[in-house]
């Protein structure tokens, strides 16, 4: 009834790309035998010249790949492409290396060739985020969404503030410390780690803590606000948790596409400045 | 000497209204009495800037005054213009005190004891003139007690008990509740009498805390600051600083008797009886409107013209929807309304008993088909749900999916297509003409309220179905006669949610085939309750004790409301065996296979969890549920936007929200239910399910939000129609909005409507939302897939 994008139609992809990878290697394996070429394997030959137009092909219909998603009115599932777009992309590591002839320079050439690796690397990460990190945040979040979290601990901070108010000021300011500075998510690197090594609710925690131990004056307000605390400090490290198990999931896009226009960019030039040995 | 009219109007609602306006425009010497200072009190009295709806829409109005749904404001000022360019003769702030004497010669006196003398009397007094009151001792001096509310937002901090359960009493404490503390006085123990809409209100008001109610409890005594009542647990005296009492409003049955009419009973709700012409029991004297059974403005106005043209001899003016009809009808052989609708009363049993005004009414409502024979008229498994009735030739239903041929023949005068309205799922067998036919199709909504206002029609369908559902779903190969035991055996019993059917270690002497809603298996395990499956409409349960012999090995319980059973005594089923081969092998066949599967659930408990989940969010009443496997689904949101760019721009699913079961997560988004809460109250009757199952609104929604309140799933919203997006140049080079990125639904302008799921009806490849997702999480399930979703949710 319902298959991940890996075993799709029993690995019809997987089927198609492995024989696109074995014809490559055959072929590349025998080519002496057939065309004998002059000199060593390169892109030059009848054999690299066919496996760079297929690979640039390969790449032209990889990338339509971000057109047809946003083609909502397409009867076909879209599934059945990223299935295809995965399989296809990882044969395109052999059949580009095969081009090559393993050739490799410091010129626009490798440079194409090294942006498509980039490109497929970072889909392999992509690949690996999206089968590994759904069932985690399903786990993490236990239910809950994101802003009721965020629901949840503005509650908790309410609740805080009106038991600090009778504790002391000490007490007092870091709880009001505590819900006004507190932060989930933040810059590029404080979403991916997912912790906060400053957070003001943690600190507030470990003086609260401390103060308890010092004053047993107000015991009572400072257990219940003891309590508080450690269900924010859960919360908001499942929350950043969350965070960043959907930026793990998105950020690799940021490299992926980009990467594939600087891909398209070398790869023209690198046809372009082809057709100049001729 | 008493000024002398051909004709004196009493009441100058909208029927009072359009009958002086037509007795003026045809220069009929007129009077038109009214109590207050202006026209139309109870149009008046309504809440400011109330939307006040045009229904019937397909009636059309015949009046001098015009009327269209819209605000009670334009209404009003409406008909103030018209009561003067028509020169209507209008007396305000008279009260009519009585009316003596007959046809040619009343004399109606007038508050002040003034008398004019008239030929004619048309009293279009309505009934919200006449509220009905609290009748305790000490109620008529309270003056903290009151019967009607104008602006809700006037009172705050008080102490406010509502007495009522109706639709005017659940809007009144719900509004005030905002600013008040509110206390409901209902005497039944639930909300009966309420619209659904209202009912989730006030439900949700009492669940939440902002409302108090008293069930089962009725006032006593009244004293002022004070209400006693009378509750299930003794009196109780409620302090409160106002009484409201929304009990609606009776016939003023003192003064319409002291006029001569006479009542057909006692009950103190019953309304006189009047003629075709409006005519009552006092010749000359016309009754219309509300007091007269027909409580819509339209309808009103339109008797207000009629019964003028009827005084001014004009007997063969036809009914105002006569030309609608007549359209109907124009293709038929004889295409004469009278004659055909006297043809329907003689020919078919089932609307012998309907007076002709619920007739043309139900037949406004539906539509004539005269198929050739061999025509398809539906084909199974077809979502439709309307209802047929044979007026000639016969019709062949093709009972057996492999055998075209097998065939039962219905002829002139039977119904078919009642399983489909009954039960909310898809035909079960295909119907072709045998010869030409003329057939008339009503659709579900009529037919669910002809079922429920006339007992001969319900009880007629309700036996009938039985006999086909036990054929159908039993024993398609066995004929009439022998199943003859089995239909005597059968009754049908009704269950709310979570009543059972039977109970575990029961003796099994029955066995209950399910026409509508559906039931969940459990079994207590380790102490628990588990539940082991499901089971839709259209499935037999309880045949394994009485195949084994053996007590109930389950408890079976109802999924959902209203679910409905037929119940067949065990001798009789066994009996049945005897003559069903096929049913026999079917019944062992399933018996091995519940064995096994509730072997293996014993085995793992926790995969009951997940059926019961799915029940409690709407699966039980489900036809096409959407689930996404959070093991799957990457948080792209592409469901989301596939579902805007195919709809408007705005999304009918909320993938986030809505409740998770290890790892499959139900988003709010429709359920397209077997019977469809946002169907039942929808006032332009918008709402329609489509052939392939899809639950849709089209574009005469009027707005009015009560789709919105009955659905208990949350999934229809009210949006407006965002701005169409631009071309790629135009955005580029002229500046054309909304660009890429840019909220569309934020320059949505004009009025809202209700925005739902419609399955992608019409679009090819199906629903956008699943064709979409990237990774195959998004999958939509019928009923019949949930027992398989056990295994997804232990992945």
């Amino acid at each position: 009834m319902h298959e991940s994008i890996l075993t799709y139609k029993r690995y019809l992809y997987l089927r198609l790309a492995v024989l696109v990878v074995l014809v490559a290697v055959v072929l590349y394996a025998v080519q002496d035998l057939v065309w004998r070429p002059v000199g060593p394997p390169n892109g030059g030959t009848w054999l690299g010249y066919g496996l760079g137009t297929l690979g640039a092909l390969l790449i032209l219909w990889l990338m339509w790949f971000g057109v047809r998603k946003r083609r909502y009115s397409n009867p076909k599932k879209l599934e059945d492409w990223l299935s295809a777009h995965i399989y296809l992309g990882l044969a395109l590591i052999i059949v580009a290396t095969l081009h090559t002839g393993f050739q490799f320079g410091w010129n626009v050439h490798t440079l194409a060739y090294t942006l498509m690796m980039l490109v497929i690397l970072s889909g392999v990460f992509g690949l690996y985020a999206y089968i590994r990190y759904p069932t985690e945040m399903t786990q993490n979040r236990r239910g809950l969404t994101l802003r009721d979290m965020m629901l949840q601990i503005a509650e908790l901070d309410a609740e805080m503030r009106d038991v600090a108010m009778s504790l002391g000021d000490e007490t007092n300011q870091v709880v009001l410390k505590a819900s006004q500075e507190t932060r989930i998510g933040g810059g590029f690197w404080r979403q991916l780690s997912g912790v906060d090594p400053k957070c003001p609710t943690r600190a507030a925690l470990q003086k609260v803590e401390a103060l308890a131990e010092q004053d047993a004056s107000g015991a009572q307000g400072m257990r219940r606000l003891l309590a508080m605390l450690t269900r924010k400090d859960e919360l908001l490290q499942r929350a950043r948790r969350d965070v960043q198990l959907k930026g793990l999931m998105d950020v690799w896009l940021y490299f992926h596409v980009p990467l594939t226009f600087g891909l398209i960019a070398a790869l023209i030039a690198h046809v372009v400045s082809v057709f100049f040995y001729w | 000497m008493a000024e002398h009219f051909t004709v004196a109007v009493v009441g100058s609602g909208p029927g009072g209204l359009s009958a002086a306006g037509r007795a003026a425009a045809l220069g009929v010497s007129h009077v038109l009495f009214e109590r207050t200072d202006h026209a139309s009190d109870t149009i008046y009295k309504y809440q400011k800037g109330k939307y006040v709806m045009a229904t019937p829409d397909i009636l059309p109005l015949r009046s001098d005054c015009s009327f269209d749904a819209g605000i009670r404001e334009d209404i009003l000022g409406a008909w103030d213009n018209e009561l003067e360019s028509l020169k209507v003769n209008i007396r305000y702030n008279t009260e009519v005190t009585g009316i003596t004497g007959e046809r040619g010669n009343f004399v109606i006196t007038v508050s002040g004891g003034e008398q004019v003398t008239a030929e004619y009397v048309i009293m279009a007094i309505g009934l919200q003139g006449n509220l009905r009151k609290i009748e305790v001792p000490g109620a008529a001096e309270s003056d903290h007690i009151q019967y009607q509310l104008d602006d809700p937002d006037e009172y705050e901090a008080e102490t406010i008990v509502v007495v009522g359960a109706g639709d005017a009493a659940i809007e009144n404490a719900v509004a005030l509740a905002k600013q008040n503390t509110v206390i409901i006085i209902n005497r039944r123990d639930e909300f009966a009498r309420a619209k659904q809409g209202n009912l989730s209100l006030i439900t949700a008001a009492i669940d939440k805390g902002e409302v108090q109610c008293y069930y089962s409890s009725d006032p006593v005594a009244a004293a002022p600051g004070s209400i006693t009542l009378r509750t299930p647990d003794g009196d109780a005296e409620i302090k409160c600083d106002r009484v409201i009492a929304r009990l609606g409003a009776i016939p003023p049955r003192k003064f319409v008797e002291d006029c001569g009419i006479v009542f057909p009973s006692k009950n103190p709700a019953a309304l006189p009886e009047v003629s075709s012409t409006y005519e009552s029991n006092v010749p000359g004297l016309f009754i219309i409107g509300a007091l007269g059974g027909y409580p819509l403005i339209k309808q009103a106005m339109n008797q207000g013209y009629e019964v003028v043209e009827f005084i001014n001899g004009n007997t063969d003016l036809k009914p105002a929807d006569e030309p609608l009809l007549e359209d109907k009808f124009k293709n038929l052989p004889d295409p004469n309304v009278e004659r055909f609708l006297a043809k329907v009363q003689s020919s078919v049993p089932l609307f012998a008993q309907l007076n002709t005004l619920l007739l043309r009414e139900m037949m406004l409502d539906s539509e004539i088909h005269t198929p050739k024979a061999g025509d398809t008229i539906f084909e199974r498994e077809e979502f439709t749900n309307t209802f047929y009735t044979i007026v000639e030739g016969a019709v062949n239903i093709e009972v057996n999916p492999n055998d075209p041929n097998e065939v039962v023949t219905l002829g002139q005068g039977e119904f078919f297509g009642e399983m489909g309205l009954l039960a909310g799922r898809p035909r079960t067998a295909t119907v072709k003409a045998k010869t030409a036919c003329t057939l008339i199709e009503t659709n579900r909504r009529t037919m669910i309220k002809l079922i429920n206002s006339v007992a001969e029609v319900k009880q007629v369908i309700d036996q009938t179905a039985i006999v086909r559902q036990i054929q159908t779903y039993l024993a398609p190969e066995v004929s009439k006669e022998d199943l003859g035991g089995v239909v005597e055996s059968a009754t049908l019993n009704r269950y709310r949610e979570g009543d059972p059917l039977f109970g575990e270690g029961e003796d099994g002497d029955s066995v209950h085939l399910i026409r509508r809603g559906s039931v969940t298996v459990s079994k207590r395990i380790g102490g628990r309750d588990i539940v082991l499956s499901y089971v839709p409409s259209g499935h037999y349960i309880g045949e394994m004790a009485l195949l084994s012999d053996a007590p109930r090995s389950a408890t079976v319980k109802a999924a959902i409301n209203n679910t409905e059973t037929i119940r067949i005594e065990g001798a009789a089923f066994k009996d049945l065996l005897n003559h069903a081969p096929d049913l026999r092998a079917d019944l062992e066949r399933r018996f091995r296979e519940r064995l096994t599967a509730n072997e293996r659930f014993q085995q793992m408990p926790e995969s009951g969890g997940i059926i019961e989940f799915l029940i409690q969010q709407g699966a039980g009443e489900a036809t096409d549920v959407l689930l996404i496997d959070e093991g799957l689904c990457v948080r792209c949101d592409n469901c989301e936007k596939a579902c805007a760019e195919s709809h408007d721009g705005i999304s009918r699913l909320d993938r986030e929200a809505g409740p998770t079961f290890a790892n499959v997560h139900v988003p709010t988004s429709c359920r397209h239910c077997e019977h469809p809460h946002c169907m039942a109250d929808c006032p332009p009757d918008a709402i329609h399910r489509a052939e392939n199952g899809e639950v849709f609104i089209d574009d005469t929604c009027i707005g009015c939000e009560n789709c919105k309140n009955n659905c208990p799933y949350g999934v229809i919203q009210m949006s407006a129609k965002p701005p169409k997006k631009p071309g790629l140049l135009s955005w580029l080079l002229f500046g054309a909005g909304p660009g890429p990125g840019q909220d569309r639904t934020a320059k949505a302008e004009g009025q809202k409507k209700a925005v739902k799921c419609d399955m992608c009806k019409g679009i090819p490849g199906g629903a956008a939302c699943v064709r979409a997702c990237p990774t195959g999480a998004a999958i939509r399930v019928g009923p019949e897939d949930f027992m398989h979703l056990a295994t997804m949710a232990n992945r």
